[in-house]
């Protein structure tokens, strides 16, 4: 190349001028890339390189993700000082969860979206939850006249309040979107996502109908005495900045055979959860004895999230 | 040909003379690469500190996840179709006129393929894991995922604009006639290709059925026919520019054909624009609640109302420029009837189409949102870019359709290394 020509400034002969003049310029044009990249330097030494060339979850042999749960678990509990334990809990056989919402009797109180927020180690500052809760106008199911930043005692006169989450539809248009496979569906009928895989191009986002879909949009913040230990690979460990996260029926909860954390916070006991194949499941009574509906039928996603009324 | 080295030798050389060229020229071409690098410079700075502390730097949120990196990809995948509209008439009429400049539409095709990937690249919330989407390697989605066709499209586009660029400018360099078979072939690809990048680009979009605003038939004849007035207006630009600052003879032919293929195209754009808003406002209902945001505001936010109306007007007296006489002539007319078109359809297309898609939410939240400085520095930074790699570039062409830069004279330049 013509700039790496060699040169003595004193000497410069006519025709190297310019190229030595080039080779300067394009020296100061690579120490300004440079410096203006740095602060991706810091970031990347951040990095790690294991987790760099991790497979996708579904690659993993048993061996490595032994591996990697081992790791995850030592980092939190070097970082929170609690002892963490970052389990993977795989769907059990024969079982399809959903989950109904009697509209009659909730108040709208939000100790659902509250008990998400705490279980799944959600960021603090952002006050995320995976729930919205909105107030409704009787008369009609009208999002445009709901409003979720209702601050006044519940239950308001002549309003409802619908609990909105993730649906678990049976025909998830987030996963259709998905470039990479990060998000999928599993056995039991959780979509799930892998925070190691994704890339955080937020295409599921904008595919999601029900708006159920978080970004990490900087690294949650938990104080670390307020870190619930009990977590899962798939479900509510810390997540990296810069991936898609979402409700996941408390998997770590439910794959474990109890309830999710939303239900057991309901002081109105207006959620049912269970699993669908199970003909003596609450769920089932529920579904087969109650008018259900299911939010935008008409999209043909399918939600297995089911709302009614009692009266 | 006796004298000509072998074919490596003889590319290497093609190679260090374009680089001699790209950065060779007057003070004018100095100080705007010198500009060009400088916003480069602060775009790139600005997207490196949004990777280190996160996208919270940008103003996008839950409700919005999609702000003006979107919103100029899409632009940018337009303009990069435009380029066909050259190519077409150069190629399937045998315009002779336009075969000789068609090469400045395959280079703004390269350069705006560019600058759309870098988009998408400065949206992604974890660059380092980019290796995800590469196919065998990582888990590519195909055919289920509409963002996996974009980037093979994307990318084939891509290559194919440099192969035939490449090929052209290197046997013109040569001095040999180019073969056909190495070329044309690819030529007629990439017209069905340049209509297939805008296509599934709006697929991206129309294919949610949870978005209302975005989910219409009509969206990718649309993004068609808004390319095909950005494409050659932005053409019509770097054609004015290289005529006046460089030898290389430009006829006024192709850039007649050019406004006239605009006035169509402006036309049909309008009267489907139209089309969809009538639908949305005669028939109403909750599909109306995007567009109703868009041109009037909703629940007390008016935040996009500025930029569809300053859009509409631009593009109505960019269109009404367009179909003037002066037009047709070298015209100032001409001129600012282009930069009409060019931001009033960055501006619909962008802001004006990727930001009411969310707004209201698809729980009917109404949550407004404006780019962030980031965001804007980081556009710029993409633009002084692209601009840049399309002038060097613009360089080079010129330099070999002029015989500035030639095989032959390659002893001239390196005396010391090639003996004959």
């Amino acid at each position: 190349m013509s700039e790496k020509k060699p040169f003595s400034l004193p000497v410069v002969g006519e025709v190297d001028r310019r190229t030595t003049l080039k080779a300067g310029a394009a020296t100061l044009g690579l120490a300004a890339w440079a410096a203006a990249l740095k602060p991706m330097v810091e970031w990347a030494s951040s990095l790690d390189r294991d987790e760099f060339f991790q497979k996708h979850y579904r690659e993993l042999t048993r061996e490595q993700l032994q591996v990697i749960l081992h790791k995850l678990t030592f980092e939190a509990r070097k970082e929170t000082g609690k002892p963490v334990t970052v389990k993977d809990h795989k769907p059990i056989p024969g079982v399809v969860f959903a989950y109904a919402l009697n509209l009659s009797i909730c108040i709208g109180c939000r100790k659902c979206a509250e008990a998400c927020h705490v279980e799944n180690n959600h960021d603090r500052p952002s006050n995320q939850s995976y729930i919205r809760v909105f107030e409704m106008q009787k008369g009609g199911i009208d999002f445009e006249k709901g409003n979720t930043t209702y601050d006044r005692p519940v239950p308001g006169k002549d309003k409802y309040y619908m609990p909105v989450q993730c649906q678990q539809c049976e025909n998830p248009p987030c996963v259709s979107a998905c470039p990479i496979e990060a998000t999928w569906q599993e056995s039991d009928g959780i979509v799930v996502v892998d925070y190691n895989w994704c890339i955080g191009c937020r295409y599921c986002e904008a595919a999601c109908p029900y708006h159920a879909r978080r970004f990490n949009w900087t690294k949650p913040e938990v104080p670390p005495d307020e870190v619930n230990p009990n977590q899962s690979y798939l479900s509510n460990r810390i997540r990296p900045q810069g991936v898609m996260e979402k409700c996941t029926f408390c998997l770590h909860r439910t794959r474990e055979g109890r309830m999710p954390a939303c239900l057991e916070a309901c002081p109105t006991g207006a959620r049912v959860f269970g699993n669908i194949l199970d003909p003596d499941s609450e769920i089932r009574w529920v579904l087969e004895n109650k008018r259900v509906f299911v939010l935008k039928e008409e999209l043909g996603t399918k939600p297995r999230f089911y709302y009614f009324f009692d009266k | 040909m006796s004298t000509t080295p072998l074919p490596a030798l003889s590319y290497l050389r093609f190679l260090r003379q374009s680089l001699h060229v790209a950065t060779e020229g007057g003070w004018v071409f100095y100080t705007w690469m010198f500009v060009l690098t400088a916003v480069a410079l602060v775009g790139a700075n600005a997207w490196a500190v949004q990777v280190r502390d996160g996208m919270i730097r940008t103003n996008m949120t839950d409700h919005v996840s999609w702000g003006l990196y979107i919103a100029n990809f899409t632009f940018c995948v337009g303009l990069a179709a435009g380029g066909v509209m050259m190519v077409i008439p150069a190629y399937l009429y045998d315009d002779h006129e336009m075969h000789d400049v068609v090469i400045i539409g395959e280079l703004l095709a390269i350069a705006a393929i560019v600058m759309s990937t870098l988009s998408v690249v400065v949206d992604l919330g974890r660059p380092d894991r980019f290796w995800h989407m590469i196919p065998g390697i990582g888990k590519f989605n195909w055919p289920i995922s509409m963002l996996t066709w974009d980037i093979i499209v994307l990318n084939g586009y891509l290559l194919i604009n440099l192969h035939v660029v490449g090929y052209l400018l290197y046997m013109r360099f040569l001095g040999r006639k180019p073969n056909p078979i190495w070329y044309i072939p690819f030529v007629y690809l990439s017209i069905f290709w340049a209509i297939s990048i805008h296509t599934v680009t709006a697929f991206l979009y129309c294919g949610l059925g949870g978005r209302p605003f975005w989910n219409t038939a009509l969206l990718a004849p649309r993004f068609l026919a808004s390319a095909f007035v950005s494409g050659p207006a932005f053409i019509l630009l770097v054609m004015r520019v290289v005529r006046l600052g460089s030898d290389l003879p430009i006829q006024p032919g192709p850039s007649r054909l050019l406004v006239q293929i605009i006035r169509v195209a402006a036309a049909i754009n309008l009267l489907m624009l139209f089309s969809e808003l009538f639908t949305l406002f005669y028939a109403g209902g909750s599909h109306l609640a995007s567009a109703k945001y868009l041109f009037f505001g909703d629940h007390g936010k008016y935040g996009l109302v500025p930029w569809i109306w300053s859009a509409v007007v631009l593009n109505l007296v960019g269109t009404v420029l367009f179909f003037t006489p002066a037009a047709i002539q070298r015209s100032k007319t001409r001129l600012v009837a282009c930069l009409c078109v060019i931001v009033g359809i960055w501006i619909e297309k962008g802001m004006g189409l990727i930001i009411p898609g969310f707004i209201p939410s698809t729980l009917h939240e109404v949550v407004e949102y404006s780019p962030s400085l980031t965001e804007w520095k980081v556009t710029a930074g993409i633009w002084a870019f692209g601009l840049l790699i399309l002038t060097a570039m613009l360089r080079v062409a010129v330099a070999v359709f002029t015989d500035e830069m030639k095989l032959t004279e390659a002893t001239e330049l390196t005396p010391a290394t090639e003996m004959p």
